[in-house]
């Protein structure tokens, strides 16, 4: 049974072909991945550098610890998938199994502590739309576009979470049958990239929406 | 890259900890005003040193092929392409 893992498929010449061109074909998704938050980066810094005030203003209303911690939540869910990896390498099956129920963990946390955020949001009648209530008038109309970009970026964050916890789980069922071994774990190196990339993208949220409202 | 390159716990760990060094650093300096929209700058400067660790180390870019390194540079190439024509508008609206 285990032979049948590190038996190439019949397109490709050697094993270690078809391990490059999945490794590649993830970084080339990834690629996309990058077109798909940038187009949002971008429209954010664009409306960011033409209401520099009421965003300012609107990003204050963001509570700045609840994303420092969700921020090291992440980091820490990517230390224990990096670590997962290198348990897959090193033909660990109890460690990986533990590493990535770890990170699932991690990341369940991070979407509860998301989520109540967006309660509070709701709760302060700060969600764009007819309830939207923001107490310097002037700027409301801006302030609103501010929230339409923290809810619409973080929102694609947080589906790129849930799938990747559904990722992670598929990863565990596989593990717990012994289909990964250090000469075959490739689906695990590539959620392990999905996962890094989905952190990448908070690592860049979490200064522009919490950080950069305190000071122009 | 060869899959068999096996990384230290140690260095994930140290990129780990730099890691959580650097959030508490762009947290805290948001607290102080630099002036001069220079508070912008620190805090882009420290995500993408954050965004590099992650990609060199645990997304092992670093112990890649230039195959990889092509495919991951096009990426961000391509993303400032958009930035610097968009800004290039956006930021010399008015003046002629």
């Amino acid at each position: 049974m285990s032979d049948i893992q590190t038996i190439h498929a019949h397109q490709f010449d050697a094993v270690e072909q078809q391990h490059e061109a999945s490794w590649i074909g993830m970084w080339v998704f990834l690629a996309t991945e990058v077109m798909f938050f940038g187009g949002m980066f971008m429209g954010y810094a664009v409306y960011r550098t033409a209401y520099p005030q009421a965003f300012a203003s609107a990003s204050n209303h963001l509570d700045i610890w609840l994303g420092a911690i969700n921020t090291a939540v992440l980091i820490c869910s990517s230390f224990t998938m990096a670590l997962g990896v290198r348990s897959a390498q090193l033909s660990a099956r109890k460690p990986l199994m533990i590493f990535l129920a770890l990170t699932i963990a991690l990341g369940a946390v991070f979407l509860g502590i998301k989520f109540t955020e967006y309660y509070f949001k709701y709760e302060e009648h700060l969600v764009p739309g007819s309830a939207f209530l923001f107490e310097e008038t002037s700027l409301a109309r801006q302030a609103e576009i501010f929230f339409s970009f923290y809810f619409a970026m973080t929102g694609m964050h947080a589906v790129h979470m849930i799938i990747g916890i559904g990722l992670l789980t598929a990863l565990i069922v596989m593990a717990s049958r012994g289909r990964f071994s250090a000469e075959y774990h490739t689906p695990v190196e590539l959620v392990g990239l999905y996962w890094h990339f989905v952190d990448i993208v908070w690592i860049f949220l979490f200064p522009l929406l919490y950080l950069l409202g305190r000071h122009l | 890259m060869n899959s068999n390159h096996v990384l230290s716990v140690r260095l994930y760990a140290v990129i780990f900890l730099a890691l959580v060094a650097l959030t508490l650093t762009t947290t805290g300096v948001a607290f102080i005003d630099l002036g001069g929209g220079f508070n912008v700058t620190v805090a882009l400067t420290i995500a993408v040193v954050k965004a590099l660790l992650v990609i060199l180390f645990f997304m092992h870019v670093r112990y890649s092929d230039r195959l990889t390194w092509v495919f991951v540079g096009a990426g961000f190439f391509w993303l400032a392409i958009m930035m610097a024509l968009t800004f290039g508008d956006f930021l010399t609206r008015g003046s002629g």
